[in-house]
């Protein structure tokens, strides 16, 4: 069957990311590991995975600042560093890429110019920006005087000084408190009703399950699993229920008895999965039996931390 | 207690590179540069140019000319160096002078008609005796002292006959086989003498005003290069300071690019749609344009303050000014790409950039400096910048005369964008 070539097709009607086979090695280190995704118009995908995960390189990878060793990306069916595709591209680094000495409006200012705005195209642009950003009042203000909260504000807001078709968010709230998360997230949640297609990495469980349409669980540069919220823990955990245990003691007989009853052990933790509340006893009995001292157990429907430990057997925040 | 700081104080340094060139390289680099231009080493000791012209083609102008040449510390030119293999004719006056204007040579020596026939005189004789002409170029203070000096010098040594024969002359004048009559004329002679040595007790204006006076031969020197300018060196020291502090300024300012690297900003530019090359030359033309506003600076505060010519040589100023700059700029952008990062660029810099400005003339005028250490020089932004702006500001030349230092500075700031660029590579993608 013929293909209609890409010109033809309008851009809406082009899948905002494509990924197909996506290889980066540092030296020994598989940064990214055969990645193949899609994210679909207006669509909000969370990549969860632990630091080290390689999130920050698939990132990188899209925005054409790595040469993928294998794999294509596309952006609305253009090569990932074309000119096309930075103009349809915002991205959020996770560094704060701002210049200190400029105030808000002159960083907002350079990073349009940079995009080609010019003028007023580039006025409303910040002035939208400044106001998305909730920083109008500040605008004359130097970044380096600006608090925390507010200068991630500001580095999410030069990274959407374009108004572009797809925004990629790399850990857009490390090291931000509470109360400036909560509106980070006010602001993300604006650009998901404008239709906007979003990649939002993160390695906190609670974002991605706010935030994120689907959720790709990555790990060791893989994608191990991918699916919304309750896809991802009903794959994982059916209709199971989670049991958390923490031992007093912890030693290697500990682990081997959690493996041996079908658990995941780590760090002096166990989980287990049952079908009905009434196995907690006997799983309390058994412990006892092998001479284990339970000091804390508890049982919780499965989450996103779960099935992350479920499929890696490692805490996510490791 | 003190061991452990000690200690941490010590494997610091150690695995701070730049920190470590500063305490050693830099120490050892310099010592070395300035034992070789203050003549450590006696094969190394400059010599002085001198351009000599023989109008008279006497005996005793030849002979003159030989005395000179044996002098182990000039170095004497009766013509230019052959151009293709073609021996070129003797200077005469007006190339000589020419020559000093262009700065092949500080001096040069002008012997005239007449002066075999009367080489050496003393007394009355002094009034009809020829003199020597000396042309020099008063930015060098020391070389047409060193050849007036030797000039006498070498007439006494030079030629004894000469000399034997002019002091028979005058015995045979004043003293005519010491008859009474001639002792009468010694004693007048000697009162007169008394008479002048006591006038000239009084003041040193005659003396003054008749350098010549009691001297074997006669010499006038004359300025031909910078006679009118009311402060001779000053705008070669504007040069000088100028270009060096434009290399830290540049070098800093291409700092920035290490700065955004650091920051995560450089990545933020680079997707989009401004490219490498596009952000290279951006930076370029802002380390340029800070150079450039530089050297303004420098050059109206000594034309306001030290009456520095400006304003007749501006259009020279700005050629020479602007290629300057693109190659300060280019070689801040090669210095931070290079670096890795904002720590190790302070360091190199100041490294690169001393030793440059040493060689280079910044710090010494590399006319006082040994030969080869001048050739040296010649491996840096600031002797070509220097050489330029002397050109203008204190040759006089047109700007037509200026195309060498401009060739060089705009190929050796297009050399280094080209470095910069290849080594900028590794922030384009990784």
């Amino acid at each position: 069957m013929a293909s209609a070539p890409v010109d033809s097709i309008p851009s809406s009607l082009l899948l905002p990311l494509r990924i197909e086979g996506l290889v980066k090695r540092f030296g020994e280190l598989t940064a990214v590991n055969g990645v193949t995704l899609e994210l679909k118009s207006g669509e909000c995908l969370g990549l969860l995975g632990p630091n080290g995960a390689g999130k920050s390189t698939l990132i990188r990878s899209i925005v054409g600042r790595v040469i993928p060793d294998a794999g294509t990306v596309s952006i609305f069916g253009e090569r990932a560093d074309s000119a096309g595709a930075r103009m349809a591209l915002g991205w959020v680094p996770q560094e704060l890429a701002l210049y200190p000495k400029l105030t808000c409006r002159e960083n907002l200012e350079s990073f349009g110019e940079y995009h080609g705005l010019r003028r007023g195209a580039l006025r409303t642009a910040v002035a939208w920006c400044l106001d998305w950003a909730a920083l109008t009042d500040r605008a004359q203000e130097p970044v380096k005087n600006l608090s925390g909260g507010m200068k991630r504000r500001l580095n999410m807001a030069a990274g959407l000084i374009h108004r572009p078709k797809l925004i990629l968010m790399d850990e857009p709230t490390v090291g931000v408190d509470p109360q400036s998360r909560n509106r980070i997230f006010e602001m993300i949640e604006k650009l998901r009703d404008e239709g906007i297609s979003m990649i939002y990495t993160t390695h906190y469980m609670e974002e991605a399950e706010r935030l994120c349409d689907r959720i790709a669980i990555i790990d060791h540069g893989r994608i191990i699993a991918l699916g919304t919220r309750d896809e991802l823990v009903r794959n994982a955990f059916a209709s199971r229920s989670e049991v958390l245990a923490r031992f007093a003691n912890v030693d290697d007989s500990v682990a081997a008895w959690v493996k041996q009853r079908g658990g995941l052990y780590d760090n002096g933790m166990a989980q287990f999965t049952i079908e009905h509340a009434s196995e907690i006893a006997g799983l309390l009995d058994a412990a006892t039996k092998a001479g284990h001292e339970l000091a804390d157990i508890s049982l919780r429907k499965p989450n996103l931390e779960s099935v992350f430990l479920h499929l890696t057997g490692r805490e996510l925040r490791d | 207690m003190i061991f452990p700081i000690v200690r941490t104080a010590l494997i610091g340094l150690r695995r701070d590179r730049g920190a470590l060139a500063l305490s050693f390289i830099l120490p050892i680099a310099f010592f070395t540069i300035f034992a070789v231009i203050f003549g450590g080493r006696r094969d190394t000791t400059p010599k002085v140019s001198l351009m000599v012209v023989d109008e008279d083609h006497s005996v005793a102008s030849e002979r003159l000319i030989q005395g000179i040449e044996r002098e182990g510390s000039l170095s004497v030119k009766k013509r230019p160096a052959p151009k293709q293999g073609v021996e070129q004719p003797d200077y005469t006056a007006a190339t000589a002078e020419a020559a000093v204007k262009a700065g092949t040579a500080p001096v040069a020596l002008i012997i005239p008609h007449g002066f075999g026939k009367n080489p050496i005189s003393f007394g009355r004789a002094e009034q009809d005796r020829p003199t020597i002409q000396l042309l020099k170029d008063s930015s060098d203070m020391v070389a047409p002292q060193v050849i007036a000096g030797l000039l006498q010098k070498v007439a006494m040594t030079s030629m004894p006959d000469i000399m034997a024969e002019q002091g028979s002359k005058y015995m045979d004048e004043y003293a005519g086989g010491f008859t009474p009559e001639q002792r009468k004329r010694i004693e007048a002679g000697l009162e007169a003498l008394r008479r002048r040595e006591s006038a000239e007790s009084g003041g040193q204006q005659t003396a003054a005003a008749d350098p010549n006076r009691g001297m074997p031969i006669a010499v006038t020197s004359r300025d031909v290069v910078g006679e009118n300018k009311d402060n001779p060196m000053v705008s070669f020291y504007a040069a000088a300071i100028g270009v060096m502090f434009l290399l830290f300024t540049a070098s800093s300012a291409g700092g920035s690019l290490l700065d955004e690297a650091e920051s995560g900003t450089l990545d933020r530019v680079l997707s989009s749609r401004v490219t490498m090359g596009t952000l290279l030359a951006g930076k370029l033309c802002f380390c340029s344009l800070l150079a450039f506003s530089q050297l303004v600076l420098m050059f109206i505060w000594a034309w306001l303050v030290f009456k520095l010519d400006f304003i007749p040589h501006i259009p020279g100023f700005v050629v020479m000014g602007l290629s300057t700059a693109f190659a300060v700029g280019a070689f801040g952008m090669v210095l931070a790409s290079i670096c890795r990062t904002r720590a190790q660029l302070g360091p190199l810099a100041t490294l690169v950039i001393l030793i440059m400005s040493s060689i280079g003339g910044s710090m010494f005028p590399r006319f006082l400096m040994p030969e080869a250490m001048q050739k040296a020089g010649l491996l840096t932004i600031n002797a070509w910048a220097i050489d330029g702006f002397t050109k203008v500001f204190w040759r006089d030349e047109p700007v037509s005369h200026l195309w060498p230092q401009v060739l060089v500075l705009l190929g050796v700031g297009v050399v280094l964008c080209a470095i910069a660029r290849r080594l900028a590579r590794r922030w384009e993608y990784s």
